[in-house]
């Protein structure tokens, strides 16, 4: 199990080298200009020359995604525990949230610029509307599958809804909500990005909106590499993350003892 | 098993008056939904049970044996009729008995002392002591039910480590920690081979010999029934009534090898004629 797992990383590891290869022998071998695709080793170059530059951006667009994320975070749960409970709130409820989720965000947008201008502000409600329905949908879903024979076992001895959702629902829901996560951080990540690059002076997405009017191509792929290597790591964490609180749930694979 | 022969339970019938009765059902009907589409799932039944008596209830399937096991523990109402329980009608309130399914569901992210422990979360006087008491009394408690199940250190196992007749013990002991009066129990052994099963029909014998909880047993193994019961009542089909009341009168302990003795054998013959009239009544009423 343990080869396999290596040599599966050494495969993917070998296929990002091959892939970043290939650009840069293309590049080379057709001598396409760097107005159109710069090749990887000069993106990696601007990358650290302009690091200085950029860094303030990381920090702002991190810290849009993160505020965004968090909120996203509170106001999904919350919903996705009542409709979840609640079979009348789940079939009112589900309708209007297919509604709104099905709206593309970038439409969006300019309605938040309009109501609190450029900015933070939209890309941290951007954010938000954008992360918020896969967590709702997950810890929904997660409640919604509590075994009716547990459940008939705790009201016989009088358990309160709330009981139920305490000591079952809610910790059945954790790997649900820990797999919802790591979805809905890179949508808060997209979210943040988006409203960056269509209404704002600060983040990532601006400066790539910014380099691309002056022609600066090299610095629109480099900040792409970060956005790339930023949303791989924002993923990772909470993989970890989930990997540590609901270990239970995918323990199944490990030695079945007796 | 190590058992003791308790002359105390020799499966004779307790004479009437000598004993509380734990639950009483007079003329209790339950219909599913309203107008067209109401399903009748028990008409009329009266049944009455000792306290400390060990009934199980056969029939053919979908008669309302679990619809007598769901009226009894409180979540359903009858719609016409009354329940007693425990000397109180049924209300809306549950009647905190302990129950089991056919599915152990054993929470997965908790040991199974926890597991077993999650009553004593819900039920008064061991909720408000839960927090003081889980890591000492509690703990204790749920071991030694854990050890007369023949689990002994399996506590801080995981659900997924124990096979299925295990998670079956550990059930049966989640639904006695609570020191229930009534144990409710909807075929908990369906799902395990036939070695496994009569493994735990001993091991739920010597459970009731030393807790004497009031036992309504619902099963389709006829068997299990005569090895476990000291009353088998014989359902009809939808809507259930009961069709014959029979006591069980061997001694106990029992063993598996007096499930095979001729009178045994006569009395699950008699039992499965009744079954199987009720299914054909069922087959001529459908055609």
């Amino acid at each position: 199990m343990f080869g396999i797992d290596i040599r599966q990383k050494a495969w993917s590891a070998g296929l990002i080298v091959l892939f970043f290869v290939a650009w840069e022998l293309f590049c080379l071998m057709t001598g396409m200009s760097d107005l159109v695709l710069p090749r990887p080793s000069q993106v990696f170059v601007t990358l650290v020359q302009r690091f200085p530059v950029l860094w303030p951006h990381i920090v702002q667009t991190l810290a849009t995604t993160m505020f965004g994320f968090v909120l996203g975070v509170a106001f999904g749960v919350a919903l996705g525990a009542i409709i979840g409970v609640s079979k009348t709130a789940y079939d009112t409820c589900y309708p209007l949230l297919i509604g709104f989720s099905s709206i593309p965000k970038v439409a969006v947008v300019p309605i938040f610029v309009l109501w609190f201008g450029s900015g933070t502000v939209p890309a941290v409600l951007t954010a938000l509307s954008i992360c918020f329905f896969p967590i709702v949908v997950n810890i929904a879903t997660g409640l919604a599958t509590t075994e009716p024979e547990l459940e008939d076992v705790l009201k016989a001895l009088g358990a309160s809804k709330l009981d139920i959702l305490w000591n079952v629902g809610l910790p059945r829901t954790m790997p649900f909500f820990f797999a919802s996560l790591k979805v809905a951080i890179s949508y808060a990540f997209v979210g943040a990005v988006l409203s960056e690059t269509v209404a704002s002076n600060r983040g990532i997405g601006n400066v790539m909106m910014t380099a691309s009017s002056n022609f600066n191509v090299p610095l629109v792929f480099a900040g792409l590499f970060v956005l790339a290597g930023l949303g791989v790591a924002l993923y990772v964490v909470f993989s970890l993350i989930e990997g540590q609180v609901t270990g239970w749930a995918t323990r199944k694979n490990d030695v079945i003892a007796t | 098993m190590r058992m003791q022969p308790n002359a105390q339970f020799d499966g004779r019938p307790i004479p009437e008056g000598s004993a509380a009765t734990a639950i009483e059902l007079s003329e209790a009907s339950v219909t599913f939904g309203r107008g067209d589409r109401a399903v009748p799932a028990l008409s009329k039944t009266t049944l009455k049970i000792a306290d400390g008596e060990f009934v199980a209830l056969v029939g053919p399937s979908g008669c309302g044996k679990s619809t007598i096991l769901r009226l009894v523990s409180g979540l359903v109402q009858p719609t016409s009729g009354v329940v007693i329980v425990g000397g109180r009608e049924v209300a809306a309130r549950a009647m905190r008995v302990g129950m089991a399914f056919q599915n152990p569901t054993m929470l997965p992210w908790m040991t199974i002392e926890r597991n077993i422990m999650l009553p004593l979360k819900i039920v008064e006087p061991f909720r408000s002591n839960y927090r003081r008491l889980r890591k000492t009394e509690f703990r204790d408690k749920a071991n030694a039910l854990l050890e007369q199940v023949g689990l002994k250190g399996f506590g801080n196992r995981y659900p997924w480590q124990l096979s299925g007749g295990m998670l079956q013990r550990a059930n049966l002991c989640r639904a006695l920690i609570h020191e229930p009066r009534m144990l409710l129990l909807d075929e908990p052994f369906g799902a395990l081979d036939q070695f496994t099963r009569e493994e735990l029909w001993a091991i739920l014998q010597t459970l009731w010999i030393t807790h004497k909880p009031t036992v309504l047993l619902v099963t389709h193994d006829l068997r299990e029934a005569g090895f476990l019961a000291s009353r088998i009542c014989v359902m009809s089909a939808r809507p259930g009534r009961i069709l014959d009341d029979s006591r069980v009168a061997y001694a106990r302990p029992r063993t598996v090898a007096m499930t095979f003795e001729p009178d045994f054998v006569a009395l699950n013959q008699k039992l499965r004629a009744f079954i199987e009239d009720a299914r054909s009544a069922v087959d001529q009423g459908a055609g």
